[in-house]
């Protein structure tokens, strides 16, 4: 599901903000850039209002974010709907206990690890991270929050490229979107 | 003014919020992990709110947050002060146009970089990050702004390692800390 209707100047503010940076990180990749929407006071905040409002009152009580631009948007979102944040990290950064859960790139693989004890089973989860490619990395963070017991209600992204088809990708898990590209 | 009073209450929950790990990432080195801090809902909350106490309605339009930790604190900040965040990367991170600062390591030494246009000279900034402790990624990102033609009003962390002398290495630019680990 994207956001729409009554939300369109919102999300269309939002959208404009986003800059396309053509061949990178390689040539042919027209890359998402939301670095300019976080110089934008207040399209940054629309961005996470636009996610506070869909999520508060949901009994969330875990908003996990993907290293590094999930990092970005899951604290603001999990401090407004009253959620910890647990950030999900590439290998060896996280200090401490963690579980892995290994993920396939175009080329190799990859690996994603949460701290053992961040989440407890039963919690209600959210997976935030900017955005939806190939649905790769948000799959690995459901299977994280999945391996201990937690039920993800929703994966949340700002920008979705649809024909990449990340949205089938997640099983039959819902994803809310704010801007598709395509 | 170096770090908060003591008897404030909410320091010391914050400061009890945060799990020290023997031994990473190498030998002998005692690390200051705050993800135990993010999974405390109000501990976070409160570490969010005495810095932006601290730096609302000073005419601070730009927060610098440091990757990756450094973009957990700075967007809630941002966003709460009407900033707007500007995250300083490791290279090869920020596509399109950046500037680069060299910087020392223990053994070797790093960039950091930050996109040319983000900020305007003039500007008043912080800088975010969840620790200092030599102050060599601070110093960098100090550096990056000046050389825009920024006034970097003061750097901000969560812990700061006194014995390591963070604060000399930032010179005249002020520091402010809410939990000293020694």
């Amino acid at each position: 599901m994207s956001a729409y209707r009554d939300k369109d100047p919102l999300i269309h503010g939002i959208q404009s903000k986003i800059r396309v940076v053509p061949n990178f990180p390689k040539p042919g990749i027209m890359f998402q850039d939301i670095t300019t929407l976080l110089l934008d006071p207040k399209a940054f905040k629309d961005t996470v209002d636009l996610f506070v409002e869909r999520y508060k009152g949901k009994n969330i009580s875990v908003v996990a974010g993907i290293e590094a631009r999930g990092f970005i948007f899951g604290p603001p979102i999990a401090l407004e709907i009253g959620a910890k944040f647990v950030p999900l990290r590439k290998p060896k950064k996280l200090p401490g206990k963690v579980i892995s859960e290994e993920y396939v790139l175009e080329y190799g693989k990859d690996c994603l690890e949460m701290h053992v004890g961040a989440v407890e089973p039963g919690e209600r989860a959210l997976v935030v991270d900017d955005l939806i490619a190939t649905g790769g990395t948000l799959c690995a963070a459901m299977q994280l929050l999945e391996r201990v017991g937690a039920e993800v209600v929703e994966c949340a992204c700002v920008i979705e490229l649809p024909d990449l088809k990340g949205r089938e990708r997640l099983n039959g898990k819902p994803l809310y979107v704010l801007v598709e590209s395509r | 003014m170096a770090s908060q009073d003591e008897q404030d209450p909410r320091i010391s929950k914050i400061s009890s919020a945060i799990r020290v790990i023997p031994n990473f990432p190498k030998p002998g080195i005692m690390f200051q992990d705050i993800t135990t801090l993010l999974l405390d809902t109000k501990a976070f909350r409160d570490t969010i709110d005495l810095f932006v106490e601290r730096y609302g309605g000073k005419d601070i339009s730009v927060v610098a947050g440091i990757e990756a930790r450094g973009f957990i604190f700075g967007p809630p900040i941002a966003l709460a002060i009407g900033a707007k965040f500007v995250p300083m990367r490791k290279p090869n991170k920020l596509p399109g146009e950046v500037i680069s600062e060299e910087y020392s390591l223990e053994y070797g030494t790093d960039i950091m970089e930050m996109h040319v246009g983000a900020v305007q000279a003039g500007e008043r900034a912080l800088i975010i990050d969840d620790l200092i402790a030599t102050g060599g990624t601070l110093c960098a990102a100090i550096k990056l702004l000046e050389r825009v033609g920024v006034h970097v009003v003061e750097c901000a962390c969560v812990i700061e390692l006194p014995e390591l002398k963070g604060r000399e290495r930032l010179g005249d630019k002020p520091l402010f800390v809410l939990v000293s680990s020694t």
